[in-house]
């Protein structure tokens, strides 16, 4: 945790020198918004940025302004490099410090979005995300701990945290059902609103 | 279909969130069923995801509710449903600081980590570890060192993280596990590598022997993972840094041969830890380069914006390294990604030619409303980078940034863009009225009160000085009349400039103040009746003392002072000449702007080396009551840097007293030294009152010892003596390796070198923001003024010969030194090259250029000037053809400039003999001696002698060719040009040939005296001689120019 230094102070002070302290901590927010900017889940790994829920808040509209409008996949706000996704009615948002590799904050945005993909059987929005909240929690836990980058592999995550969607056994029963009778197309819609 | 929450949200629509309405009382009402038995995995589950939904969205839990939600969770442990367990997990991990007694579930934890169930084990640790302190983690350490060298992956992983974070918390428990660390770290799983190699140099990381042994290691033996290797490319520059290590170290090539990685997050990081080193060449940056430039092409924006970023960064300081990529740059300009195209445009500003300025700036207008104030303060700093190169192109950017002043912003880009166009104005003249006009504009509906007192003080320095300055006293007044305090009161103090500098606008502006004086708000009411006051008087130096030139004082020291003051209640009042002045000038920095650097804090003003000196002499009891250090020199050695003792010497100047401080050092490892003191003999009316000796100095370990001399009361021109020290001391053997001291020892001496008081320890330079009043400020009283029959010379080489005749003024000049530092930041600038600006300072400079074998004696006097000064002036030496001869007595050699004596290459032959003589040539200086080739043979010999020219002189330099031949013997005698005085030198040419002659000797113009130079041919011959004494020149000189022509 040595390397958490306040990184608004932090950076504007040493951007010039820009070397970057070796650390493993490399991802300093995770979070998702829904297409009115609303948090759905947000992690913020370094105490001193953002401490207060209401500047956390702050900051993800700050963020959700300059991002919603064109999927640009990387920003620069407050001082902390964004890259970003968006499906459908989903924000997926990975902030690092100004010289944080931005390639390594690629791939966690990357790996989160996948897991999540799969865990959710492609219906990444937001009606299916919030049903299935817990496993999103456990796949962001499995992803980052403590900002520090746990696994980058979507195989891996979800292969650890095991989930099954909810109501799986029943949707499975009728996935077969529905996959012997052809009717391919009824997968996914049960899938949408399991 | 399945419902999983709440039904009632579902069919009442209420948008699709299932938490929408969730009640934290109604789901801690709910938690009571985790109690039930047998426990219902599902609906638990459901509401362990609700009471986590509830903390994520910030809503807050009481102690008292946190700790019985939490203990009811524990129950759940008894359910083997893995994600009900996994959300205990979570949930002991965000509850960890809310509720209380959260080791209960540690027991639980344990087990977890240690049984079966592989999918439990890494949660488990992670949780276990986030509510573990210091004294449990002995409990569990053993199964940590277990866990980190566990098969699986996962395990291992999570282990190694969850150490990683109590590092900070249990350094030295931690610290035990390298072992295992370094055993994870040969793992064939890649992010057990990657986390292993985080924590050793975390452990490791303040011992560089190890680092650099763990990166020997690693480097060789090949990582598998892209993290792994970045962090290892951060370890390996950051070891580079410290170390200062060349670019031909092995830890170089690694990060070199990561430019061939074949992941491109490596060959990112590789790339840019290039860049970022300091001191890399061109050719080592290539390679760095060209991944960057393939990268530009990439369909992947954070890649291409990471690019361009670093392309951005080379730029600054590199910028034709740059250039090859310019066309992958010039499509980047369309970038969907705003972010990426300002980056590339910035770039390109920076890297491509004045021709396609003009385009870039209308491609960049076309968005610049759409991007982020961040990248709007890079478009600003790259603006004010260009303004520098290209000052040509100063009034498109001024109509840029007056557009861009117009738009929305915030404070930040505002004051990036407030600044750029003051920048353009001090750089360029002729930019001033459209750029304080366009200022003016902007303060009429400024919100930020920092930028509008900023800018009214600029047009209380500026305005005065423009053809019309009437038509800013009604920008100014209007702020009076409209604005808050803060600003009100800068705009008097404005308004109060004007009123001092244009007799004509002096009746009106005391009209305005008269109003200003009843204003509501007492600083504003204060200052308007005391610049008033101050007004009435029409007294030139009362303006300058009390309207142009604020403090000179050095404000920790100010602070100190009143402190003490306040600390000894006394009736006499506080006396501000003991407050030591302010010998920092305020330069503003130029900055190079990172692209996504919002802004640097402002600096706070750390103590000066001079600030402490004086904290550590007022600690010595001996020296106290000698009032406040006026001045602390620069450390002289007196021994060479190899001898047994090392010794050097800080003058350290007080009103009536010098103290000299011996920094010494013992280099012999079988001895101590014991009370250790420097006996200094003076040669003149010096008296040593006390000697304060080092009582111990053993084996390198520095110490210092003190002297107090008085100075002599009764001639207060005896400012310089030479002191021979011997250094004294009682020796005891001692054995080298224990460094236990012999009982009885002998004693002993050693020679020291002569140490010299010069006039320079009594002369400190200060800042005088405004020159042209400190020159009046001065007054008639100080001015020297003498004819010197020079009736027996004839032509000028004649005259310069015969300059040795010249009286050296040297006991007024003494005298006056108190005064002497009347110099205004711009004359910093002149002085440092010479022109001395006050009225006593020619005293003792006029001695001093035009060294002849009388002058030569006297040259001890020169560094009248401060230490940076020297370094210019003693470029000086004036020296005529005569005269080089006794250069080589000349003394005053600084150490650090003897080193660019061998850059010197344009001197003809005959010059460099004399050449090498002139050890002292500054920095700056040495880049623009190769201008000089254009010069005419003759007068290469001259030339040659004086390439003192500042930095922003070197384009000029090329008008120097026009010089008619015969001229050029004489102007190269002063190639002094001052920054300022640049415009000026193309007047030169149009100077006759007679006239030439006679500015030649002295071309240190100052600012002022622009209008002036063209008075200079009008000189007649006979005032010739008289001139050339007297290089100083400025608006006020030329007045006294014209008497000495008399």
């Amino acid at each position: 945790m040595t390397a958490q230094t306040c990184p608004r102070q932090h950076q504007r002070t040493t951007m010039e020198i820009a070397s970057l302290e070796p650390s493993l901590y490399t991802v300093k927010a995770v979070f998702i918004l829904d297409n009115d900017g609303n948090r759905l889940l947000s992690k913020y790994y370094d105490k001193e940025l953002y401490p207060s829920m209401k500047e956390q808040k702050n900051f993800e509209k700050n963020v959700f302004n300059k991002t919603h409008k064109a999927d640009n996949e990387i920003a620069f706000v407050e001082g902390m490099t964004i890259v970003y996704k968006c499906s459908i009615d989903l924000f997926f948002y990975v902030a690092g410090s100004a010289q944080e590799n931005e390639l390594m904050l690629m791939a966690v945005l990357n790996c989160l979005f996948e897991s999540l993909g799969q865990i959710l059987r492609k219906n990444v929005e937001r009606r299916c995300l919030l049903d299935n909240m817990d496993g999103v929690f456990l796949v962001v836990d499995e992803i980052i701990d403590g900002g520090v980058i746990l696994e980058s592999d979507p195989q891996q995550v979800i292969q650890k945290v095991n989930y099954r969607l909810d109501g799986s056994e029943q949707a499975y029963g009728f996935d077969l059902f529905d996959y012997i009778v052809g009717n391919i197309d009824g997968q996914t819609d049960r899938s949408q609103c399991a | 279909m399945i419902k999983k929450f709440d039904k009632k949200d579902e069919e009442s629509g209420s948008g699709s969130n299932p938490f929408q309405h969730l009640e934290k009382s109604a789901v801690l009402q709910e938690a009571r069923i985790f109690n039930e038995t047998p426990i219902n995995p599902r609906r638990c589950l459901h509401i362990l995801t609700k009471i986590i939904y509830l903390l994520n969205q910030g809503e807050h839990f009481g102690t008292m509710e946190a700790t019985e939600a939490f203990f009811a969770m524990t129950r759940l442990f008894q359910s083997n449903d893995q994600t009900l367990r996994r959300m205990c997990y979570l949930t002991i991990k965000e509850m960890a600081n809310i509720s209380e007694d959260v080791i209960i579930v540690t027991s639980s934890l344990t087990k977890d980590m240690t049984g079966k169930e592989d999918v439990y084990r890494g949660p488990a640790i992670r949780a276990l570890c986030r509510i573990t302190d210091t004294t449990m983690l002995q409990a569990i350490e053993r199964y940590m060192k277990q866990a980190i060298v566990d098969k699986v992956p996962s395990v291992s992983s999570s282990a190694l993280v969850s150490s990683l974070h109590m590092v900070k918390m249990s350094y030295d428990v931690v610290k035990r596990w390298v072992n295992e660390a370094q055993e994870a770290a040969s793992s064939d799983n890649i992010m057990v590598q990657y986390h292993a190699l985080g924590l050793l140099y975390h452990l490791r990381k303040n011992d560089r022997l190890a680092v650099s042994k763990m990166l020997n290691k690693f480097t060789k033996s090949g990582l598998k993972s892209p993290f792994a290797y970045c962090m290892l490319i951060r370890i390996a520059s950051k070891l580079l840094e410290e170390t200062e290590a060349g670019h031909d170290s092995p830890l170089f090539d690694f990060i070199e041969s990561c430019l061939r990685n074949k992941h491109e997050m490596v060959v990112y990081e590789a790339a840019s830890a290039i860049v970022h080193m300091p001191n890399c060449t061109a050719r080592e940056l290539a390679p760095a380069v060209s991944v960057l430039q393939l990268f530009c092409s990439s369909p992947k924006a954070a890649l291409r914006y990471a690019a361009v970023r670093t392309l951005n960064k080379v730029a600054m300081k590199h910028p034709s390294a740059v250039t090859a990529c310019n066309l992958d740059l010039e499509n980047l300009i369309t970038d969907s990604n705003r972010s990426i195209a300002t980056l590339a445009i910035t770039t390109l500003l920076k890297t491509g030619s004045e021709s396609s300025v003009d385009r870039l700036m209308k491609q960049i207008s076309s968005f610049v409303s759409e991007i982020s104030d961040e990248f709007k303060v890079v478009v600003v700093q790259a603006i004010s980078a260009l303004c520098q190169k290209y000052p040509r192109k100063h009034s498109v950017m001024m109509n840029f940034l007056s557009n861009m002043l117009r738009d929305d912003g915030g404070f930040e880009y505002k004051r990036a863009i407030v600044d750029c166009i003051i920048s353009i104005i001090e750089e360029n003249p002729e930019s001033k009225e459209t750029g304080l006009a366009h200022l003016c504009e902007f303060i009429e509906d400024c919100e930020h009160t920092v930028l509008a007192t900023k800018i009214l003080h600029l047009l209380g320095k500026e305005g005065p000085r423009t053809p019309s300055p009437s038509k800013y006293i009604r920008f100014i007044f209007n702020r009076v009349v409209l604005e808050s305090e803060a600003v009100r009161a800068a705009a008097v103090s404005a308004l109060a400039k004007f009123g001092a500098q244009n007799d004509d606008l002096l009746p009106s502006v005391l009209v305005l103040m008269q109003r200003c004086m009843m204003d509501s708000d007492d600083e504003v009411r204060d200052r308007a009746t005391f610049y008033m006051n101050v007004l009435q008087q029409k007294q030139k130096a009362l303006n300058a003392a009390y309207i142009f030139n604020g403090l000179s004082v050095s404000v920790p020291g100010l602070e100190k002072s009143l402190h003490q003051y306040t600390l000894e209640p006394t009736e006499k009042p506080f006396d501000m000449k003991s407050v030591p002045l302010a010998n920092t000038p305020i330069t503003e920095q130029k900055t190079e702007f990172a692209p996504v650097a919002t802004s640097k804090l402002p600096e706070k003003p750390g103590p000066t080396r001079q600030d402490i000196y004086q904290e550590q002499l007022a600690a010595i009891p001996e020296f106290q009551g000698l009032g406040s250090l006026f001045k602390t020199s620069e450390a002289v050695q007196l021994t060479e840097a190899e001898t047994e003792y090392v010794v050097r010497c800080v003058k350290h100047t007080f009103a009536r007293h010098m103290v000299f401080q011996f920094d010494c050092t013992n280099t012999l490892n079988d001895q101590l030294l014991q009370k250790v003191m420097v006996q200094m003999e003076p040669s003149e009316a010096y008296e040593v009152l006390h000697y304060v000796p080092a009582a111990n100095l053993p084996y390198s370990q520095p110490g210092s010892c003190y002297s107090l001399v008085r100075l002599p009361e009764d001639d207060p021109t005896a400012v310089s003596c030479t002191f021979s020290c011997t250094l004294k001391y009682l020796v005891k053997d001692c054995d080298p390796n224990t460094g236990e001291p012999d009982d009885d020892g002998y004693d002993d001496e050693y020679v020291l070198e002569d140490l010299e008081v010069t006039v320079a320890d009594h002369i400190q330079k200060v800042l005088k923001p405004n020159f042209a009043a400190a020159w009046d400020e001065v007054g008639d009283d100080f001015e020297k003024e003498e004819t010197f029959a020079l009736a027996s010379v004839r032509t000028l080489d004649e005259a310069v010969g015969h300059i040795s005749l010249f009286p050296v003024v040297y006991v007024e000049a003494v005298g006056h030194i108190s005064l002497f530092p009347v110099v205004s930041v711009e004359a910093v600038g002149h002085i440092s090259l010479f022109p001395v600006v006050s009225v006593e300072a020619v005293g003792h400079i006029s001695l001093f250029p035009v060294v002849s074998v009388e002058a030569v004696g006297h040259i001890s006097l020169f560094p009248v000037v401060s230490v940076e000064a020297v370094g210019h002036i003693s470029l000086f030496p004036v020296v005529s053809v005569e005269a080089v001869g006794h250069i080589s007595l000349f003394p005053v050699v600084y150490v650090e400039a003897v080193g660019h004596i061998s850059l010197f290459p344009v001197v003809s032959v005959e010059a460099v003999g004399h050449i090498s003589l002139f050890p002292v040539v500054s920095v700056e200086a040495v880049g623009h001696i190769s201008l000089f080739p254009v010069v005419s043979v003759e007068a290469v010999g001259h030339i040659s002698l004086f390439p003192v020219v500042s930095v922003e002189a070197v384009g000029h330099i090329s008008l120097f060719p026009v010089v008619s031949v015969e001229a050029v013997g004489h102007i190269s005698l002063f190639p002094v040009v001052s920054v300022e005085a640049v415009g000026h030198i193309s007047l030169f040419p149009v100077v006759s040939v007679e006239a030439v002659g006679h500015i030649s000797l002295f071309p240190v113009v100052s600012v002022e005296a622009v209008g002036h130079i063209s008075l200079f041919p009008v000189v007649s011959v006979e005032a010739v001689g008289h001139i050339s004494l007297f290089p100083v020149i400025s608006v006020e000189a030329v007045g006294h120019i014209s008497l000495l022509s008399l």
